[in-house]
């Protein structure tokens, strides 16, 4: 049924306000208290929580109330990413504001017997502070420092219910901009309210909204470059399926302000429950007459289709994306021209990431101040980072431009896995740097993280601790650029080849000084003779880890020791006068490189040795056989 | 799956989708994915069939075919096996995974065991990072795999005269 005018979304939206009602509360109350009241479970329904079986969860728990008789009463669901991945699978329980965490199957006849049954919480299951020992119900340190514009309701609302959306204020904004605002009206508030691009690029939204303005067409398009390829980012995952209506709309007032009655959405192929999300929203949007002709009885016409990606990285850059869209090997081309001139078709076209059109309705429903007035001077707002590596706490946060490394690794992050220490933090995906210890208390924006060798990229924040070895790194990076540049420019394709092969040298322990030398130089080359971002950025990581972490590539080069223990070739096996020749190693080696009489210490050949540590493996004696 | 690509049936379906869209060439990539979704792959005769199909130069066909990784010129095994080797699976143990489960089905990543049960591949990031080090089969994520038993028991739901079990070993759903 269409709307047909803003009274009618009003009216529908009162309507479905009940739908949220008593579904997140601040202050906690018992279960006891919250017992005979209107309930939800909310089952995280993100990538990790679904991976780990959330919804076989919430299916027995349906079962289970509806065995005791409680259907009517709780409701459970599945909203999107909760973001504490690490948790997971994980429920929370409202108005009762409890949070139960690592939930299984069995776990459930449990959950109903005593959270609702007799009202009081399983205490098990409660967030338990690593350290301190403390459990928590809500409220869990996680989350502390955290706000959240971009993932607002994500975790929180069905993301297949347009109703939900709409509930919670959704399309209001559309409202504000066909009926309150001109265009260029439009333009000035995102450009006032600072809302620089997410995907890394960190271009201001409102400068590209009004270039792609400024050229006249009779047909403009705005493009939602939905690749997010990073290796290690989920951020634009978790909008996708977690509040996709937040995205059309933002797609929406982005085609007013350009004056484009047409937009796609270019998703990669490795997301299908995100297509399917979005395959959702846009039918029901247009069920809704929120896409289409006329929408809410205004001037206005949209419409937007999905494109699919099919593996390729360098298709999240702008240009290569248009052309992949065109049905065209993913190149990038020379700019100028830049989209917002000649894009699609040859047609004025604006590329802005998920998560900066997810940033749209809040900055118009609550003004450009209220936006400007979060972050550091440079850097407006906040941004969603993908925590993972070897901290405790893997999952999404969403700080305010501004926060410190150390406040997300160590406060947000619980600190490093396994009591180890913390060695870098890698920003950017393969176009970033590493950022070693010194700089944790480094204010997070555009500008300091450029300062300091990294970039803000798309938000994966990669942490790595003392057992990582940053040569192998880097050169873990050189394999992606390697694999994935398009073949176009000769600098990028053969130079990233190159210097991968130069760190493999190295890796190998066959690099010289000179390999540092070269991999400078040529890392500068590629830099500046590369025609994209791709190209421009692929030696990031080699030229950060230098900087910062030289004599972890000096021991490799002059001692021919990986001080991480990472690099097989560097690893040396020793045993040493605690063996008491009891001859177990010799006897599993795969070469028969060990050699030595019973009762007698015996002794590697490291010229035959695999590094392959069986023989550590079966030595019963503790100290016998070391790897240095 | 189709497990001969001439077959009439599927170029008919696909003859269909072909006609039903309103813009053909630019549609290559969705063509595509539509085509390896019918026949598993995407030999040179299926190219070539696409290419007449839309009036464009088969080697544009291949152009884009070799492009993108998602596309594969070569039969697949019955069960498509995928390590994520994004950063995060990386630092978390990806590589050593990768090479236990190489060991296991004997083959090395990028190719089809010889019984054309598992196919073995790598791919940059799903997004469950929370899950690292993580393998696919099938669709069906797989996640904080350390030990070889558990690569095992992965497998093991996988081989012939099994009935795929419900979910991975460490969630009894």
């Amino acid at each position: 049924m269409k709307l047909k005018d803003t009274a009618a979304l009003n009216a529908l939206r009162t309507q479905s306000l009940g739908l949220l009602e008593n579904r997140r509360v601040t202050s906690s109350i018992t279960a006891k208290a919250a017992k005979g009241q209107r309930r939800h479970v909310m089952v995280c329904g993100g990538p990790g929580c679904h991976s780990s079986g959330s919804p076989g969860i919430a299916e027995l728990l349906e079962e289970e109330l509806s065995l005791r008789g409680l259907s009517d009463q709780v409701k459970v669901f599945q909203p999107g990413c909760f973001g504490f991945c690490e948790k997971g699978p994980m429920l929370e329980i409202h108005p009762d504001n409890t949070t139960y965490c690592q939930v299984s199957a069995k776990d459930v006849a449990t959950i109903v017997e005593d959270h609702f049954i007799k009202g009081t919480s399983v205490e098990r299951l409660l967030y338990q502070d690593p350290i301190t020992k403390e459990r928590f119900t809500s409220n869990l340190p996680f989350y502390h420092g955290q706000l959240k514009i971009a993932l607002r309701n994500v975790g929180y609302i069905a993301p297949e219910n347009i109703l939900e959306y709409i509930a919670a204020d959704g399309y209001q904004a559309l409202v504000k901009v066909l009926f309150d605002l001109t265009p260029l009206e439009i333009i000035e508030v995102i450009k006032k309210s600072g809302l620089r691009g997410r995907g890394g690029g960190g271009f201001s939204t409102g400068l590209k909204w009004e270039l792609t303005r400024k050229n006249e067409a009779k047909q403009r398009y705005i493009i939602c470059n939905a690749d997010e390829g990073d290796p290690g980012a989920f951020m634009d995952r978790s909008v996708l399926e977690g509040d996709p209506h937040s995205v059309l709309e933002g797609m929406l007032i982005a085609g007013s302000a350009i004056g484009a009655s047409y937009g796609f959405i270019y998703v990669r192929a490795e997301y299908p429950a995100a297509i399917h999300r979005l395959q959702v929203a846009i039918e029901q949007a247009r069920e809704y007459g929120l896409l289409g002709e006329g929408i809410l009885g205004s001037d206005f016409c949209f419409d937007i289709e999905l494109k699919y990606g099919a593996g390729a990285f360098v298709c999240g850059e702008e240009t290569a994306l248009i052309h992949s869209i065109e049905g065209a090997r993913g190149e990038p081309s020379v700019k100028p021209p830049f989209p917002a001139e000649k894009g699609l078709w040859g047609k004025p076209t604006c590329v802005n990431n998920v998560e900066t059109l997810a940033n749209i309705p809040p900055i118009l429903l609550k003004g450009a101040d209220w936006f400007a007035g979060i972050g550091t001077e440079k850097s407006k707002g906040t941004k969603v980072f993908a925590l993972a590596g070897k901290v405790r706490n893997v999952g999404l946060v969403e700080v305010p431009m501004g926060t410190t490394l150390r406040q997300i690794i160590f406060d947000m992050g619980g600190g490093i896995q396994n009591n180890k220490t913390f060695k870098a933090a890698q920003t950017g995906g393969p176009s970033g740097g590493c950022i070693p210890a010194k700089y944790l208390d480094t204010p997070i924006d555009y500008e300091s993280l450029n300062a300091i060798g990294s970039m803000m990229g798309s938000g994966g924040l990669i942490v790595m601790d003392e057992n990582d070895c940053m040569v192998n790194i880097a050169k873990f990076y050189l394999e992606f650029s390697v694999d994935e540049s398009c073949g176009r420019c000769t600098a990028c394709r053969i130079g990233t080849k190159r210097l991968h092969e130069i760190l493999t040298k190295i890796t190998e322990g066959k690099g010289t000084e000179d390999d540092l030398d070269k991999l400078m130089q040529l890392g500068k080359i590629v830099k500046t003779a590369s025609l994209c971002g791709l190209g421009q950025s692929a030696p990031n990581p080699i030229l950060s880890t230098i900087e910062y972490f030289e004599d972890e590539y000096l021991a490799h080069i002059n001692d021919k020791t990986c001080p991480a223990g990472v690099c097989k070739s560097l690893l040396k096996y020793h045993i040493t006068e605690k063996c008491v020749g009891c001859t177990l190693c010799a006897k599993k080696c795969p070469v028969s490189c060990i050699s030595g009489k019973s009762k007698e210490r015996h002794i590697i050949d490291e010229e035959l040795c695999l590094k392959c540590g069986k023989c550590q493996e079966q030595c019963k004696v503790d100290g016998a056989i070391i790897r240095r | 799956m189709c497990d001969n690509p001439s077959s009439n049936d599927h170029y008919h379906q696909l003859d269909a989708y072909i006609d039903n869209l309103h813009y053909k060439k630019e549609n290559l990539i969705g063509i595509l994915h539509f085509a390896q979704e019918l026949f598993d792959y995407l030999p040179d005769k299926l190219q070539l069939h696409i290419a007449q199909k839309l009036d464009i130069p088969a080697a544009k066909v291949y152009g884009v075919v070799s492009f993108y990784s998602f596309f594969t010129m070569k039969p697949r095994g019955k069960h498509a096996a995928n390590i994520c080797m994004g950063t995060a699976c990386f630092v978390r143990g990806a590589e050593k995974l990768q090479q236990e489960v190489e060991k296991q089905m004997g083959i090395k990543t990028g190719q089809t065991t010889e019984d054309n049960l598992f196919s073995l591949d790598s791919l940059r990031c799903i997004g469950a990072c929370g899950l690292a080090p993580v393998m696919m089969m099938d669709g069906e994520v797989y996640g904080r795999i350390h030990e070889p038993e558990e690569v095992r028991q992965v497998l093991e739901k996988y081989r012939p005269n099994e009935m795929p079990k419900e979910r991975c070993p460490k969630h009894d759903i």
